[in-house]
C-alpha cells in the first residue's frame, strides 16, 4: 500500500496534484460547459496523450521524436478505418456503382475492398490493430536507429521524415485513404450512433479516464528502475552502456510505449471528432505536440495535460477573434518557453508555487491563532 | 516503360535529367547554408527555409520597385537582388544569433523549438506584409525562353541560369571554408571550441558570421528559387525537410558530401516524377532515403570530425 502511494501515486504532492487534475476534467468541465465545448475539451485531451507520450520520451528519455503524430494518426485511422466500413454498408451505399466499399473508394473508381482493409470489419481486431500497429511501427524505427547509436537530432529529423512520408502516402493515395480529407462521415459504432450527446459524454469520460490511466502507468514506468535507467541515459548514455546495459532496448521500449500512448489519444479523436485526416499526422501537428509537452513542462506528465489544454483553448479563442496575433503568440511561446522557462508551467510552479503555498499556509496559521486566542479567551471569561 | 523508343528515352531522360537540375541548384543552395550551420555549428535551424522565403521575398520587393520607379533598370534588376538578396537574409540571421541562437548552443533539440517558433514568426510576417497569395516577381527577358539542342530536347534557360549561380556560390563557399583565414577559424572552432579560443579565435564572432552567412546563402537559395516556382508564405516549409535530408544524407560536416547528395535526391525524384505521381516519386526517394540512413547513419561522406 506505501508503494502505490508513494511510487505510483507520487506522495503528497504528487497525489494533490493528480486529484485536482481529475476534479478538473472530472468533474467542472462536465459541470459547467455545454455538449459542444465539453466534446471539444475531449479533443483536446486526446492531444495531451501525445504530449504526455513525449513527457516520458523526450524529457525523461531525452529522445525527441518529431513523429508522434505518425502514432497518433495510425491510432486514429485504425479506428476510422473501422467506422467508415461500418458506415458504407451495402444499404447505405446502395447508389454507388460499387455498393458496400466506402465512398472516396467509389469517387476514385475502385471497385474492390484493399486487401489491408478487410480485416477493419471486426472491432475485435481494429481495437487489437489500434494497440498493436503503431507499437510495431515504433518498434522498427526504434531498433533500426537505436540499435545503430542514431540518436538527438538525427533521430529528431528522420522521425520527421517518416511523418512527411506518411501524409505525401496519405494524400496521394485518394483511393485508398480518403486523401486530403480524410476519412469523413463516421456516424455509428456497433450500431450505436456516436454523434449524440450522450454518446459524447461517455467518450469524453472514457477518454478522460484512459487518460488518467496512461498517467498513473507512466508514474509507475517511472518509479521503476527502469525510470532511473531512463534518467540515467539521458543525462550521460555512455556512462550506462559501460555500465553493462543495453540502452539501445531501453530506449526502443520508451518509443514503443509513447506510440502505443499516442495512438490510443488518436483512436479516441476519431470517435469524438467524427473524422480523420492527415492534417494530423505531418510535421505540424507533431511539432505542435512537442510544444504541448514543453509549454506544461517536459519533466511533468500532469503539466503536459495543463499545457495542451491551455494551448488549445489559446487557439480556439486567439484564431476565433485575431487569426493574425496567433501564430505570433504561438512562435513567441516557442521561442520564450526555451529562453525563460525550460521546466514548462510545472517547472514555473515548482519555482515560484511555493509563494503561494506557502502564502496560503500562512493565511491558515494565522486564522488558526486567531481562533485559538478567541477561544482562550471566551474560556477565561467564562472562568 | 513500354511504348517509348530508345530516342524518345532519352529525350526524357535529357529533359527530366535538367529538371533535376534546377531542382538539384535549388536544394543545393538550400542545403550550403544549412550545411554550413547544422554541419559546422550543429545548429538545427528550422527556419532556414524561412530565410529562403526572405530572399524570395526580396527578390520580389525589388522586382516591384524596380517596376514602379525605373522600368529601364528591368533588365539587370535580378542581378542586384541576389546580392540584396543576400544581405538582407544575412543581416536577419546575424540578428536571430545575436538575439536568440547563441544562447541555444549547449542544447541543440532546444535550438529546434526555439527556430520553429522563429519561422511561424517569420510565416506570418510574411503573410501580414505580402499577403497570402504566392507572388513571383517580374523576370527580365533574357531569362525567359528554352534552348534546344535537338527538336525533342528544350532546355530552359533560367535553369541553366541558375545553374550557374549555384556553381558560382559553390565555388565561394568552397574558398571561404577552405581557403580563406576565416574559414580556417570556422573549422578550427567546429573541431574544438575551447582550444580555438585559447589560441586567440573569437569563437563568439566566428559563430555569428558563420550563422550569418548560412542565412544569406539561403537567401541567394530564395532569389534563385523565383525564377523556377511562385513564392508564398509557407514556400519555406516545404522544402526545410528536403534540405535537412540533402545535408543528413550526405554527411553533416562534408561539403562534398551536400553536393553529392543534393545531386542523387534531386535527380531520383525528378526522373521517378515522369514515371509515377510527383507525390509517389516524393515517398520512394524520401524512404529509399530513410533505408539507406538506416544501414549507414553517418551519411554518405562520413566527417572526420570528432565530438
Amino acid at each position: 500500500m506505501n508503494f502505490v502511494y508513494e511510487k505510483i501515486l507520487g506522495g503528497k504532492n504528487g497525489m494533490a496534484a493528480l486529484l485536482i487534475l481529475s476534479a478538473i476534467i472530472l468533474i467542472v468541465f462536465p459541470l459547467f460547459l455545454d455538449a459542444f465545448r465539453l466534446n471539444l475539451v475531449g479533443k483536446y485531451l486526446t492531444y495531451a496523450f501525445a504530449a504526455v507520450s513525449l513527457v516520458l520520451l523526450w524529457g525523461y528519455g531525452g529522445t525527441l521524436s518529431l513523429g508522434q503524430g505518425i502514432f497518433f494518426g495510425l491510432g486514429g485511422y485504425g479506428m476510422a478505418m473501422f467506422l467508415k466500413l461500418e458506415a458504407s454498408s451495402p444499404e447505405n451505399t446502395a447508389i454507388q456503382s460499387t455498393p458496400g466499399i466506402p465512398d472516396f473508394m467509389d469517387w476514385n473508381q475502385i471497385t474492390e475492398l484493399p486487401w489491408f482493409w478487410e480485416p477493419f470489419t471486426s472491432f475485435t481486431f481494429t481495437i487489437i490493430a489500434i494497440l498493436t500497429i503503431p507499437a510495431l511501427f515504433a518498434y522498427i524505427i526504434g531498433a533500426a536507429m537505436f540499435k545503430r547509436r542514431v540518436g538527438g537530432v538525427y533521430f529528431a529529423i528522420i522521425t520527421q521524415v517518416i511523418a512527411v512520408i506518411l501524409t505525401v502516402l496519405i494524400v496521394g493515395q485518394q483511393g485508398f485513404t480518403g486523401g486530403i480529407n480524410g476519412i469523413t462521415d463516421l456516424r455509428t459504432l456497433n450500431g450505436w450512433d456516436i454523434t449524440s450527446d450522450s454518446a459524447k459524454y461517455l467518450f469524453y469520460y472514457i477518454n478522460a479516464g484512459l487518460l488518467l490511466a496512461v498517467i498513473i502507468v507512466s508514474r509507475l514506468i517511472l518509479a521503476s528502475k527502469f525510470g532511473h535507467l531512463l534518467l540515467a541515459i539521458r543525462d550521460k548514455e555512455d556512462r550506462v552502456r559501460f555500465s553493462g546495459y543495453d540502452v539501445g532496448n531501453f530506449k526502443i521500449f520508451i518509443f514503443c510505449f509513447a506510440a502505443l500512448v499516442s495512438a490510443i489519444g488518436g483512436a479516441m479523436f476519431t470517435l469524438q471528432v467524427g473524422f480523420m485526416s492527415p492534417s494530423f499526422v505531418g510535421i505540424v501537428p507533431s511539432i505542435e505536440m512537442v510544444i504541448f509537452a514543453a509549454i506544461g513542462g517536459r519533466m511533468s506528465l500532469i503539466g503536459a495535460v495543463y499545457g495542451t489544454l491551455l494551448i488549445n483553448f489559446g487557439k480556439t479563442t486567439f484564431s476565433e477573434s485575431f487569426p493574425e496575433l496567433w501564430l505570433f503568440l504561438m512562435g513567441g511561446l516557442f521561442i520564450a518557453v526555451v529562453m525563460f522557462f525550460p521546466n514548462g508551467l510545472a517547472g514555473l510552479w515548482n519555482d515560484y508555487g511555493h509563494h503561494i503555498t506557502d502564502r496560503l499556509a500562512f493565511i491558515k496559521n494565522a486564522i488558526g491563532k486567531i481562533q485559538k486566542t478567541v477561544f482562550s479567551k471566551k474560556v477565561q471569561e467564562q472562568s | 516503360m513500354d511504348g517509348y523508343t530508345y530516342s524518345e528515352l532519352g529525350a526524357i531522360f535529357a529533359m527530366q535529367g535538367f529538371a533535376g537540375i534546377s531542382l538539384f541548384s535549388v536544394l543545393l543552395l538550400m542545403a550550403l547554408g544549412l550545411a554550413i550551420i547544422f554541419g559546422q555549428m550543429g545548429v538545427i535551424n528550422m527556419a532556414h527555409g524561412e530565410f529562403m522565403a526572405v530572399g524570395a521575398y526580396t527578390t520580389y520587393f525589388m522586382s516591384t520597385l524596380t517596376e514602379t520607379y525605373f522600368p529601364s533598370f528591368l533588365p539587370y534588376y535580378f542581378i542586384l537582388s541576389i546580392v540584396v538578396a543576400f544581405l538582407v537574409a544575412g543581416a536577419l540571421g546575424y540578428l536571430a544569433e545575436f538575439i536568440l541562437i547563441r544562447h541555444l548552443y549547449s542544447r541543440p533539440l532546444d535550438t529546434l523549438l526555439a527556430t520553429w517558433g522563429l519561422s511561424l514568426i517569420m510565416q506570418q510576417t510574411f503573410r501580414s506584409v505580402f499577403g497570402a497569395r504566392e507572388v513571383s516577381p517580374t523576370l527580365p527577358d533574357w531569362l525567359m525562353g528554352s534552348f534546344q539542342p535537338t527538336e525533342m530536347i528544350d532546355i530552359p534557360i533560367n535553369g541553366m541560369f541558375v545553374l550557374g549561380l549555384t556553381f558560382v556560390v559553390t565555388l565561394g563557399v568552397f574558398y571561404l571554408m577552405f581557403k580563406s583565414n576565416w574559414g580556417l577559424r570556422v573549422r578550427a572552432t567546429t573541431q574544438n571550441r575551447e582550444m580555438s579560443g585559447a589560441v586567440g579565435i573569437n569563437t563568439k564572432k566566428v559563430d555569428r558570421y558563420t550563422f550569418s552567412l548560412g542565412c544569406g546563402i539561403a537567401g541567394i537559395a530564395g532569389a534563385a528559387f523565383t525564377t523556377i516556382a511562385s513564392t508564398g508564405p509557407t514556400t519555406g516549409t516545404l522544402y526545410i525537410v528536403d534540405t535537412f535530408m540533402v545535408v543528413v544524407f550526405g554527411g553533416a560536416a562534408s561539403l562534398f558530401g551536400t553536393i553529392a547528395s543534393a545531386f542523387s535526391i534531386a535527380q531520383a525524384q525528378s526522373i521517378l516524377e515522369f514515371f509515377i505521381s510527383g507525390s509517389m516519386a516524393k515517398v520512394y526517394t524520401l524512404f529509399a532515403l530513410v533505408l539507406i540512413l538506416m544501414f549507414k547513419p553517418e551519411g554518405l561522406f562520413a566527417s572526420k570530425v570528432r565530438r
